[in-house]
């Protein structure tokens, strides 16, 4: 039979190969979908991996999904590093889209186009002021990070009908659920004319390499990780977990913030309950594929955006749900998580009964 | 009178979805593994229960759907976690990821389709007694059932050796290895038990509660149901109860907001959510309690022999 034996130290090879296993899983898994659902697997393939290299308005369309993903999937890698278990990215985004909202809403077509600066800040200080509820929570109370940052997804949810329902509702707006179109200064500086994708993209990547600083050359992003992975050894050198929680939630929250501030301003420009699209979520996986490593997320943020435009185009060339992004989304992250036992283990094959019956446990 | 009857009524039935799925993450949890993915085996079960239902028309087959659909998802994540040792709380989000996209695929086709209301069953006598008797004595079979189910989850915990054994599993592993325990086996048993309890849960919601099919309508409560157990400190009748409080809770919301009460319906809707977080922030300020009562080795993963 089949055991796993532990290595004498993990694999560094099996920690690069493993999200590349996960993928291959997951295409075998989209083939074996595909043939299942009566489509050819290679044409439904074929939407995922060659059509959104077609044309430069999808790859600009790549850019543009990939931007929040690697933006919040940075802040959760930090997170998940220091074993702070935020999952409640998706509401930090949407308090960062309400507050940049607010900003942008005192704007008017005579503003100057620096009025961008003030709306991602705001952006920022609004996720950072979503994870502080559960940074304080989780500190003063010991109260489980995992489920008070969940539920705050739903507050949050709410806060955001709640004002474009009421308060902020166009009142020109044909009764829609959504405020007035953003004045035109308030738009976020797109990179080419005609396309889609804007200095959010740049930006995620010049945090990409804050974070490896952060991370891999900064005494505070080291003293993160090693609370993460021994938090006895962290006590016993002093280094401090109430920080650690601290710098975790905050830095999440705010790149989660800053997304969410860039989604409204950005591609979207105005708020309306379907701006937050599930990247809170989708940026956990993003986080894992990607190791964890703020490289490693750069490029995971751009396979997970490839899902959800080879997600549109099968819902509108193939006529299937476009739910199908978020089915191959889980089945990666499942994948993943199976093929990462191959870092710290070795499958060895055993006789089924050698001559020292051990208990089966 | 009669619209507090049908507060309290409504209250068991909402409070019921919430119990029979905290009852399973709590035997879930009594092993020593937490599982995240609660709200995805929910949201998989509620549709195949509810597709179940359509076809056949037959509520326990729709829940036995839903137990099968809750099991095998739950038996996925067990061998991860119990044999190739994968982190408990990123293979649990990876369910409830999958589920939630697994659920709005096959479920499209669904989405346009009703159930009649269901049958409610009478007790007899006590069903006529007024205001006690709608309130109390009209509900779905499954109302009745689920406090049945506590009373016997009570007594396999504290009085049976099997539940006995399954304790000693989630407070020390490795001395029920010892002792010659399938720690490993028993720890799997538990987690597909949980799975398939927050199946019926799901399916009790789609095709007796709501009753119909709306993307993501488990809405949170898989993962309030996990908050119930740390609430319940992992005892069966308090985590009953506390369902019941959080079902009244919603209620109230829905009972405020019919009311035409001036305030905003999304503030109300905020309610549970809010309520769940305050509730974890009053029983978490106690750390030494929590300890006390939680199992030990909860979230800890067993690798005999290393």
């Amino acid at each position: 039979m089949l055991r796993l034996e532990a290595r004498p130290s993990p694999s560094k090879a099996m920690s690069l190969l493993s999200p590349l296993i996960a993928l291959v899983v997951t295409v075998l898994a989209g083939i074996a979908l595909f043939a299942l659902l009566g489509k050819d697997p290679s044409r439904g393939l074929a939407m995922f991996f060659v059509e959104p290299f077609r044309s430069a308005y999808s790859i600009s369309e790549i850019c543009v999904k990939a931007t929040p993903l690697m933006l919040i999937g940075l802040g959760l890698a930090v997170c998940y590093r220091a074993n702070v278990w935020n999952i409640g990215a998706e509401g930090q985004f949407v308090l960062g889209a309400i507050a940049g909202t607010w900003v942008a809403l005192h704007a008017s077509p005579a503003s100057s186009h620096w009025i961008v600066v003030p709306i991602l800040l705001a952006g920022v200080v609004g996720g950072m002021a979503w994870a502080a509820i559960v940074a304080f929570l989780r500190d003063k109370a010991s109260a489980s990070e995992i489920l008070v940052s969940l539920m705050l997804v739903y507050v949050a949810y709410q806060l955001l009908n709640y004002l474009v329902y009421g308060a902020w509702k166009d009142p020109e707006g044909y009764n829609f659920p959504q405020t007035i179109t953003f004045a035109d200064p308030t738009k976020i500086p797109k990179l080419l004319a005609g396309l889609r994708v804007n200095v959010g993209f740049p930006i995620a990547l010049v945090a990409v390499g804050v974070f490896w600083l952060f991370l891999f050359r900064v005494f505070g992003g080291f003293q993160m990780q090693v609370g993460g992975l021994a938090a006895a050894a962290a006590r016993y050198a002093g280094f401090s977990s109430r920080r650690a929680l601290w710098v975790a939630l905050l830095s999440s929250g705010g790149m989660a913030g800053l997304a969410g501030a860039l989604e409204v301003a950005g591609p979207v420009g105005q708020l309306t309950p379907y701006v937050p699209a599930g990247y809170g979520f989708a940026a956990i996986i993003v986080a894992f594929v990607g190791r964890l490593n703020p490289v490693g997320v750069l490029f995971s943020s751009l396979l997970m955006s490839l899902f959800y435009i080879g997600g549109e185009l099968a819902q509108s060339r193939l006529g299937l749900p476009k739910s199908i992004t978020n089915v191959f989304q889980g089945v990666l992250l499942f994948s993943l998580l199976a093929s990462d036992t191959l870092i710290h283990y070795r499958v060895r094959w055993h006789a089924a009964h050698s001559a020292h019956p051990s208990k089966n446990a | 009178m009669d619209t507090y009857a049908l507060l309290l009524a409504a209250t068991l039935n909402a409070g019921t979805v919430l119990a029979i799925a905290g009852l399973g993450l709590l035997v879930n949890e009594r092993s020593g593994v937490v599982n995240l993915g609660a709200e995805g085996m929910m949201l998989v079960a509620a549709i195949a229960g509810f597709a179940t239902a359509v076809h056949t028309g037959n509520d326990w087959l729709a829940f036995g759907a839903g137990a099968l659909a809750g099991g095998l998802m739950a038996a996925a994540f067990g061998v991860l976690v119990i044999w190739f040792n994968t982190n408990q709380y990123a293979t649990g989000l990876a369910l409830s990821l999958f589920g939630s996209g697994f659920s709005a695929f096959v479920g499209i086709g669904y989405v346009q389709e009703h159930l009649a209301a269901r049958p409610h069953f009478s007790v007899p006598v006590l069903g006529d007694i007024p205001f006690i008797g709608p309130a109390l004595f009209r509900q779905h079979p499954m109302v009745y059932l689920t406090i049945a189910f506590v009373a016997a989850l009570t007594w396999f915990l504290y009085r049976s050796r099997a539940g006995l054994v399954l304790r000693a599993v989630g407070e020390s592993p490795e001395s029920a290895h010892a002792l010659g325990y399938p720690v490993r086996r028993i720890r799997l048993l538990a987690v597909v038990c949980g799975g398939a309890l927050c199946g019926v849960a799901g399916a009790y919601l789609s095709v007796v509660y709501t009753p119909l099919w709306v993307e993501d309508m488990v809405s949170g409560k898989g993962w309030i149901a996990l908050a119930l157990t740390t609430f319940a400190t992992w005892r069966p009748a308090r985590l009953l109860l506390g369902a019941y409080l959080f079902g009244g809770v919603t209620m109230m919301q829905f009972h405020l907001q019919g009311e035409g009460v001036a305030i905003p319906s999304q503030l109300l809707t905020m309610l549970p959510y809010v309520a769940t977080i305050v509730v974890l922030v009053l029983i978490s300020r106690n750390p030494a309690w929590i300890r006390a009562n939680m199992p030990a080795s909860l979230g800890k993963p067993f690798f005999p022999g290393s």
